[in-house]
């Protein structure tokens, strides 16, 4: 006993060879994913020069000849360039200026809710939609506003075809994006708010407070950094606004505001196999959400005493 | 004077505490119907005859009952094949993309492993940068394993955030006390990770599961670029019916009731398919629910 007391302080003394020995099994855990890692993540990485480069599978990336900027210049002079800039960003904008509370304001009104039954029923009714598919949430879309016979149609008493009208296609996105979404974005904000002192609630009873006063005053500062941690990881993925539902909910009539960044890269790189197109405009994006990125941190840190990176 | 009183009683005689029940019952109820609506409303539109629906005659209850459109969505050998392409990657991939996490997660929550900072650093670069579709592309098809099962889950590398949740959940709830007990008592690692972490961490294990589940069983985009149409998953096959609309060559020849009589099974498709891909994920999830909260907490703690 006593010479295992003394023994373990030199644990910590081991030299690092004898310490990475002791770890050998943990390193054979490691290899299988660090391996896929590099190939899959770090060799799509190395690939991203093709974007400055006349790709020839022939000669492979590095001897592929290098051309400079001339595929991004290719991409800022299309003509649809502005269109699909201004569509992603907007899209997502949207997506966050309108989603991004919901979750929040749902979480404070069932965390308040008393019936707990009824809590957990709304719960788990509100996380399912997060569990379906882009194409099965689409579908039930595409039927919902169909012209003749949609569920909206049939309630408003109306025959308009929304899929076609450019002015709604915004509207359809960020609203069914609520649906799916803001109960499964509830989880992170209840759990939080799960960990208040329940004495908080009873002292502030006691001084007559309502639930109104309740969710001001303990709930919402409770709240905050949470708030402020998930809007960085929203903010930050802004250019990467989700490619499936812009493609599927996109036809030929309303691509006036459906045109977003992550389509042309489909069409440009993976239909039209312009490998070295498609390459700079995925760079482009990932630019300008790693400044996102750096910036809304920055913001944060100012803010609050929260940080993501 | 009046004003100053009613607002005291209202405070403190428990009214305003009534009242805010009330709204908050409303409001739950609206948010439980808002949501739950839709969903009621394809299943009741698949049980019915699809011009009573375009009617407007199923917002409750189905109108002339029928299970035609399930028996289409059974008969269509393109669904079931898809249905099948869906099962077999969401096991394996499942299978594949828990194991990873775990193999992350275990060896990043040993605090005394050298290297451990540069690994973490190593798999959290891939969550904030990548080299994009086109470059992971060309590595899919450079590996050779393009249009093979592998290539529905190998480009997806490691859940880098889900490893990031289990490693917490193996550092803040297995008490480290046994984990040391146990490598006093000359336990290995691989012995601690097989016979203690992957036991006692059922929670967040079942937690990965269904994250992974639904991540694979939903997933279309990677078998559209990278499978042939023999192989697509069930959400790529939907896509004819769902986006496309358009009628299979079996589903024409099977009827003859000529183009009205095909137009009207192609609609009975669509809800029935809709119910058909979307229940086995709904069926699933509630009996994990409990865990969500734990799970996602655990990983927000220490991003």
């Amino acid at each position: 006993m006593t010479a295992k007391a003394v023994a373990s302080p030199k644990v910590h003394r081991k030299s690092l060879g004898r310490r990475m020995a002791d770890s050998w099994q943990l390193y054979v855990l490691l290899l299988i994913p660090v391996v896929i890692t590099i190939v899959y993540k770090y060799g799509p990485m190395y690939g991203i020069q093709i974007a400055f480069r006349n790709y020839n599978p022939g000669l492979g990336i590095t001897g592929s000849p290098w051309v400079g900027w001339k595929w991004f210049e290719r991409f800022f002079r299309a003509p649809t360039f502005d269109r699909m800039l201004w569509n992603t960003v907007k899209l997502s904008l949207y997506s966050l200026l309108w989603g991004f509370p919901v979750p929040i304001l749902l979480s404070l009104a069932l965390n308040q809710l008393r019936f707990k039954r009824l809590k957990r029923t709304v719960q788990t009714v509100i996380y399912a939609p997060h569990f379906i598919s882009t194409m099965v949430i689409c579908g039930m879309l595409r039927i919902f506003l169909s012209p003749s016979g949609g569920l909206i149609n049939l309630i408003a008493g109306t025959k308009v075809d929304f899929l076609t009208e450019a002015g709604a296609f915004r509207t359809i996105y960020v609203a069914s994006g609520i649906w799916q979404e803001a109960g499964w974005g509830t989880i992170i904000y209840l759990a939080t708010l799960s960990s208040i002192d329940a004495s908080l609630y009873e002292a502030a009873k006691v001084d007559g407070a309502s639930v109104f006063q309740r969710i001001l005053h303990i709930d919402i500062p409770c709240l905050l950094p949470m708030i402020i941690l998930q809007l960085i990881m929203s903010a930050s993925g802004l250019m990467s606004v989700g490619f499936e539902k812009a493609y599927l909910l996109q036809t030929d009539l309303n691509r006036a505001t459906s045109d977003i960044i992550a389509i042309y890269v489909y069409e440009q790189g993976i239909v039209n196999a312009k490998y070295e197109l498609g390459t700079a405009v995925g760079l482009f994006n990932t630019a300008i959400n790693i400044v996102l990125l750096v910036i809304v941190n920055r913001i944060a840190k100012k803010f609050g005493d929260v940080s993501f990176v | 004077m009046s004003v100053i009183s009613r607002r005291k009683q209202g405070e403190l005689g428990g009214f305003s505490d009534r009242t805010s029940d009330i709204i908050l019952i409303v409001i739950s109820v609206i948010v439980l119907l808002i949501v739950a609506y839709p969903l009621y409303y394809v299943l009741v539109a698949s049980l019915s005859d699809p011009y009573d629906v375009y009617a407007g005659k199923t917002f409750l209850m189905p109108s002339q009952f029928t299970f035609n459109g399930y028996k289409a969505v059974f008969a269509e050998p393109n669904i079931m094949r898809g249905y099948g392409n869906s099962i077999l990657y969401t096991v394996v991939g499942t299978i594949y993309s828990v194991a990873l996490i775990y193999l992350v997660a275990y060896p990043l929550s040993v605090k005394e492993m050298p290297g451990r900072k540069l690994v973490s650093i190593f798999f959290i670069i891939t969550m904030y940068f990548g080299g994009g579709l086109i470059p992971t592309y060309l590595i899919v098809q450079k590996t050779g394993i393009m249009q093979t099962i592998w290539a529905m889950f190998l480009p997806g590398g490691v859940a880098v955030s889900n490893a990031i949740i289990a490693r917490n959940y193996f550092e803040n709830s297995i008490p480290g006390a046994l984990k040391e007990a146990a490598s006093i008592d000359g336990a290995s690692h691989f012995r601690i990770f097989f016979s203690m972490i992957i036991p006692l961490s059922t929670p967040i294990l079942s937690v990965m599961v269904i994250f992974s589940m639904v991540a694979y069983w939903n997933d279309w985009f990677t078998a559209l670029i990278y499978m042939t149409n023999e192989q697509a998953p069930l959400p790529l096959v939907l896509r004819n019916i769902l986006i496309k609309s358009s009628a299979s060559a079996n589903q024409a020849s099977m009827i003859s009731g000529g183009y009205a009589e095909l137009n009207k099974m192609t609609e009975m498709i669509k809800f029935a398919s809709i119910i058909v891909a979307a229940a086995p994920m709904l069926i699933a999830y509630p009996f994990v629910q409990k865990y969500f909260e734990k799970g996602l907490m655990a990983g927000a703690v220490k991003g």
